[in-house]
């Protein structure tokens, strides 16, 4: 009684249900495949219209005045007034993103730094992390807010320095957010080897981490500055806007975003045809810089 | 040259580049070159190595062996003082090299790595050319000139049998290279510093048996000049490459004999029980 024999396993299979379970795993496989792209066809549509509207809208209205003149009121339909263009907007934008780049970029790859190297599952680490994570989700007019009340008011006035600022503020924690990320995907094994050679722990960080993490650091600036470009609620408080070109960093300076709610609300055709030109420059602008760099980054990968 | 390496050249006379061979003819002697005495180790509360005690031979091979888990590689850690990268791990006892415990605080970490090179067991190329590799190590010990450092380079990948195929592309990137060449690439960027002492950690464990037999011969050759510990799941590898073999069991040093003895006249059952396969 000891030993139990099992039945023999019959080496003829039940054909009809394998054959249904089959049917079953096909059906539910087809429904699935149908589900995901029926979901990303619907992404695309919107995604594809917003474009084709910049483009049918934005181009009908892009000529070389957009690029080289400032702003101008509404010309009535009057063929013989001066047209504006946005100029000044362009000019202002470059430079406050320019800035904003500059300003937030080193602060948050520090940051980012920190948190993946030197504060791993410490109290502070950890908290720092979660402020950083606050602030990235935090609306951008509050951001504006804080700068309007520390800086703007401080110094008596709207200043495409305050604009910087308060973009540069936008920018740290999504460099920190993706350059600790991307530390922390660098394995152990690659930094014990690098000091095991004898390196400090500095120059493990910047001669190796750094290189190993470097295309996902660049793509996480390049997000931040797609984000900034695109920001309007942060610089209606602090750089305000302007309708002629300027370059001084201490007055309220012009941006694509501002010009183009101000223009599009005007409720003249001709200056809504110009925030279209705008949008399409905006949007064309940030697409460029992800090209460009990313063109860039794999040749010297 | 820079003070460091006159130091490091005067307190080994040998050791340099060009008295390399002229040493070997002073190999198996039985000068300790790394004195383990009385060594605990903790990760955190949990005790790894209880009191072990024993010696690596100058330029000869050591191998490691034991079951997952018995504090092999947790050794070869302490021997460069990897662990001290991870807050919680302490080790208390004496590691001894040339008169001086490692161990101590006042040890400056970064050149005791330079003297004790480790080998991992993936290969862990630097997302760098393949000259970069190499030459990353040397220049944190050593100014050298431009002609200096292409000969170290070529001299480092010529003792890890690599020079042949890759002198035609230096400057590409070290990714591209086979996992059993990331391997000697990884070999030679530890030899490139001219340690004293190099320490492999299943070197071969993640690489294909044509290039393990490379890497076995590899070291095999450079214990001429090199004392080495090997740790290896693979008891065949141990026998094939190890003067001495340590056989470690849940954190002790249960024997330590040369290679013939132990495996043919082990004088401890659970040695007996292990190198025959019964548990592992």
């Amino acid at each position: 009684m000891s030993t139990t024999t099992l039945p023999a396993l019959s080496p003829v299979k039940d054909m009809a249900t394998a054959r249904a379970l089959g049917r079953r795993r096909k059906r539910a496989d087809a429904l699935l495949r149908w589900f995901c792209l029926a979901a990303t066809a619907l992404g695309l549509i919107f995604l594809a219209s917003i474009l084709a509207t910049l483009l049918w809208r934005g181009l009908g209205a892009l000529d070389w005045a957009v690029f080289t003149r400032e702003f101008e009121p509404t010309t009535y339909g009057d063929p013989d007034a001066p047209r504006g263009g946005l100029a000044h907007a362009i000019v202002g934008s470059l430079i406050q993103t320019a800035l904003g780049t500059l300003i937030g970029t080193p602060i948050g790859l520090l940051v980012g730094t920190y948190l993946a190297e030197y504060a791993r599952g410490t109290a502070l680490g950890n908290a720092v992390r979660f402020v950083s994570d606050v602030l990235l989700s935090a609306p951008s007019i509050l951001i504006g807010l804080f700068v309007y009340q520390s800086v703007v008011l401080p110094m008596g006035g709207f200043s495409g320095w305050a604009g910087a600022l308060a973009l540069a503020i936008i920018v740290i924690p999504v460099v920190v957010r993706t350059t600790e990320d991307m530390l922390t995907l660098i394995p152990n094994t690659l930094r014990e080897a690098v000091v095991g050679l004898g390196a400090p722990r500095w120059k493990m960080i910047t001669l190796v981490a750094y290189r190993a993490a470097l295309p996902g650091i660049v793509t996480g600036v390049l997000l931040a500055i797609a984000r900034i470009t695109g920001e309007t609620a942060p610089l209606l408080l602090t750089s305000f806007g302007n309708s002629v070109l300027s370059t001084d960093l201490g007055r309220s300076m012009a941006s694509l975003p501002i010009a183009i709610y101000q223009q599009a609300n005007s409720g003249f055709p001709d200056l809504i045809a110009i925030a279209w030109a705008g949008a399409l420059i905006i949007t064309f602008g940030v697409l460029a810089i992800n090209v460009v760099a990313r063109l860039v980054l794999r040749a010297r990968l | 040259m820079s003070s460091t390496t006159e130091s490091r050249a005067a307190a080994q006379p040998a050791a340099s580049f060009g008295g390399m061979q002229a040493r070997s003819s002073a190999a198996l002697n039985d000068t300790v070159r790394v004195a383990v005495r009385n060594l605990d180790f903790f990760y955190g509360s949990n005790k790894a190595l209880k009191g072990i005690n024993f010696d690596l031979p100058d330029k000869q091979v050591t191998g490691m062996i034991g079951p997952s888990g018995c504090g092999k590689s947790t050794l070869l850690r302490v021997l460069n003082r990897m662990y001290s990268l991870y807050p919680g791990q302490k080790a208390v006892g004496e590691v001894v090299m040339d008169g001086k415990n490692i161990l101590d605080p006042d040890v400056d970490i970064n050149e005791l790595r330079a003297r004790v090179g480790m080998v991992f067991q993936k290969p862990t190329p630097f997302p760098m050319t393949i000259y970069e590799n190499i030459s990353f190590g040397v220049k944190l010990h050593e100014r050298l000139s431009k002609p200096q450092m292409d000969e170290r380079v070529e001299w480092a990948l010529s003792r890890a049998a690599l020079w042949g195929e890759v002198k035609d592309r230096l400057n590409t990137s070290a990714m591209g290279l086979s996992g059993g060449q990331q391997q000697r690439l990884c070999i030679a960027r530890t030899i490139a510093v001219r340690p004293e002492v190099i320490l492999f950690d299943e070197p071969t464990s993640a690489l294909d048996p044509i290039s393990t037999l490379k890497i076995e011969e590899l070291i095999d050759e450079l214990k001429r000049d090199f004392t080495i510990a090997i740790v290896t799941h693979n008891m065949q590898q141990a026998a094939r490459c190890a003067d001495q073999v340590a056989f470690f069991y849940l954190g002790e040093l249960i024997e330590v004999a040369p290679a013939a003895q132990l495996f043919t006249a082990p004088k401890h059952q659970r040695t007996q029980e292990y190198i025959t396969g019964r548990f592992g």
